[in-house]
């Protein structure tokens, strides 16, 4: 479904934060484009 | 040794609507589209006694306890609190005027320029208030001419002063090629400094010592003091400290963002245990760049601008007294650089750790304060309820334990956690607003401990992407009956 | 809106070909306004980008269609404590629906 695909995450300090997605973005055979995290306070 | 006590706590409000449109998010708004948000912002900002009625306020400093906030409906802005001190058991909450005339007074730099109309009044203000008596208010002086105002303003890139719609002054920049020190970044910082200052008064009050008690002041504020060499390198402490008078202190400054609180008062305790130093107050002033982060949110909803207030804590540490609650220093969690960024390793290292450490259960810690960020000011900004998330993950916890079921965690929620209460200053919900209920708690024998958490976001500033967090665990002092 | 422009920074440098966008926040409707924003633009705000549509793929990593496609080890190592807290299903419903959305219109 991503292998192949360049994804661009925005993650959650208080939920999924970003390199926790980034990880399992890589592993399922996508490119890491941009990995942001957000803090929303 | 014992572990250190925290035998103090003191936090305030000032209130701030004239500084809303210098928050970062209404200014860079007001750049983009000028007379239209400023004036939706003039049109949704609050009374001072609207803000003293307003529940979460009351909560702030100490009038009600953070639960009763489950029995009062929301909106809470439409659910003012009757009656409403301005006083309360941890601190006040201080009018715009009184704020006005306290940065003139941290002001060592003729930075401010207060006008001769209003000049009188802040000066009656800040004459008639028990702290500021002894303390050269005189500073204010007779005030200057409207027109030099207008000419610094036009001319010499100061920005105006304004309180209930009337100009009432300015702040002047410092040296017109250095970016740290222009008019918006010294107004900043004279804003963490006045507000550091009136949560340490109200500190020395509570904690019945005269400033020459302390012998250590740690600020966490989270403003960014220094000059164009040294942007943020420099600090406030003992500037706070000089204005309330600490002649025995010396200080510095410890910023790790929201983290930055709990940081100050790990290193505030292990200086303590050490014998290093015997009292050291923890300072936190308000974040100016705070103001109105959230208000196309509140206003896009026909709400008050709820982000008007900035926000001062102060503790205090000391050794063992036998009396206050203890700092227990071999609970302390860590959030360390190889911690990863999954969260439920980031929340094993801040919560389960520290309690197998020393036996005790996630269910065995009868209240958690987590970042405290009141919800009815983030919701309505898009940005979620953060506690309520955080207290979710802490039951998720005690799921992957086995102490509750699945099914169990909204319960978890409601005994172990609190609704959000403090205004959303950055590094001062960092749980630590929850330190005064808690001392009051232990001290009533409703609670037996509580857990404090902070969680920074390190990667803001665009170094790392890590994030950070500290944890520490408050409990009855074995000395004191229950 | 800053969002915004980085995503249409890398739109224009990459092209908007096998571009997606993976978001984390637990919360439903914090996840669904930050997947409408970097999709349709922001829905309540004018800005400079004000109307510009960038059209990405948009998933959420606790989606059970997204978890499905990742290597279930990793998967439970980053992401897996979330589902005790968040409304999966819920969250697949939202973003089925954003992404379906971006097909039809």
């Amino acid at each position: 479904m991503f292998k192949g695909k360049k994804a661009i995450i925005f993650g959650d300090r208080d939920g999924v934060p970003g390199p926790a997605i980034a990880a399992c973005m890589k592993a399922a055979g996508a490119e890491i484009v941009l990995t942001a995290t957000e803090c929303f306070v | 040794m014992p572990d250190p006590v925290i035998a103090a706590f003191s936090c305030i409000l000032a209130h701030a609507p004239g500084f809303v449109r210098y928050g970062s998010k209404p200014s860079r708004e007001i750049a983009d589209r000028p007379a239209l948000v400023l004036s939706a912002i003039e049109g949704h900002l609050r009374g001072f006694e609207e803000v003293v009625a307003y529940p979460p306020n009351q909560v702030f400093i100490g009038n009600l306890k953070p639960d009763d906030l489950h029995g009062i409906g929301q909106p809470w802005y439409d659910h003012p609190v009757f009656p409403a001190p301005r006083r309360g058991p941890y601190g006040e909450i201080y009018p715009e005027e009184l704020l006005l005339g306290m940065i003139k007074l941290a002001d060592d730099f003729g930075l401010v320029e207060i006008e001769k109309d209003s000049a009188p009044v802040l000066q009656g203000l800040l004459e008639s208030h028990p702290f500021w008596r002894g303390a050269d208010p005189g500073r204010i002086g007779q005030g200057v001419d409207p027109g030099r105002v207008d000419g610094l303003i036009e001319h010499s890139g100061s920005l105006p002063l304004f309180h209930g719609g009337r100009r009432v002054g300015c702040v002047n920049r410092h040296h017109d090629r250095d970016d740290n020190l222009k008019a918006h970044v010294l107004m900043e910082n004279l804003l963490a400094k006045a507000s550091g200052a009136l949560a340490l008064k109200n500190l020395l009050r509570s904690a019945d010592i005269g400033g020459d008690g302390l012998d250590l002041l740690l600020n966490c504020s989270e403003e960014a003091v220094g000059d164009r060499y040294n942007r943020g390198g420099g600090g406030l402490a003992k500037a706070i400290g000089e204005m309330c008078g600490c002649v025995a202190s010396t200080g510095c400054d410890v910023k790790a963002f929201c983290t930055g609180p709990l940081y100050a008062l790990l290193f505030a305790s292990g200086l303590v245990k050490a014998g290093l130093y015997e009292r050291v107050a923890v300072v936190g002033g308000g974040s100016l760049a705070k103001l109105g982060m959230k208000f196309q949110g509140h206003v896009a909803r026909g709400m008050p601008i709820l982000e008007d207030v900035l926000g001062g804590i102060a503790f205090l540490v000391t050794g063992d007294d036998g009396q206050s609650p203890v700092v227990r220093l071999d609970a302390v969690g860590k959030h360390d650089i190889g911690s990863g960024s999954s969260q439920q390793n980031i929340l094993e290292s801040l919560v389960l750790k520290p309690l197998d450490r020393v036996g005790l259960k996630v269910t065995d810690i009868d209240k958690y304060a987590v970042e405290l960020q009141n919800p009815e000011v983030t919701v309505s900004g898009g940005s979620g309820n953060v506690p309520l998330a955080n207290y979710r993950m802490i039951g998720a916890l005690a799921v992957l334990r086995k102490e509750i079921a699945r099914q169990e965690i909204d319960r978890f929620v409601r005994e172990h956690g609190m609704p959000g209460f403090a205004p959303t200053q950055g590094h001062i919900p960092a749980a630590v607003p929850f330190l005064g209920h808690a001392m009051d708690g232990i001290r009533r024998g409703e609670l037996n401990n509580a857990m404090f958490i902070a969680r920074g976001s390190l990667f803001l500033g665009r170094m790392t992407q890590l994030s950070d967090g500290l944890s520490f665990l408050l409990e009855r002092n074995p000395g004191r009956r229950k | 809106m800053e969002k915004q422009s980085t995503i249409k920074k890398l739109v224009d440098d990459l092209g908007a070909q096998d571009l997606v966008v993976v978001i984390g926040a637990a919360d439903p409707e914090v996840a669904s306004v930050t997947a409408e924003t970097v999709t349709f633009g922001d829905p309540s705000f004018a800005g400079p980008l004000a109307g510009v549509s960038l059209r990405l793929p948009v998933y959420h990593i606790l989606e059970p269609e997204v978890k499905s496609a990742i290597p279930a080890e990793i998967y439970e190592e980053q992401a897996g404590f979330l589902e005790l807290v968040a409304d999966t299903e819920e969250i697949g419903r939202i973003f089925r629906e954003i992404r379906g959305r971006l097909e039809t219109a």
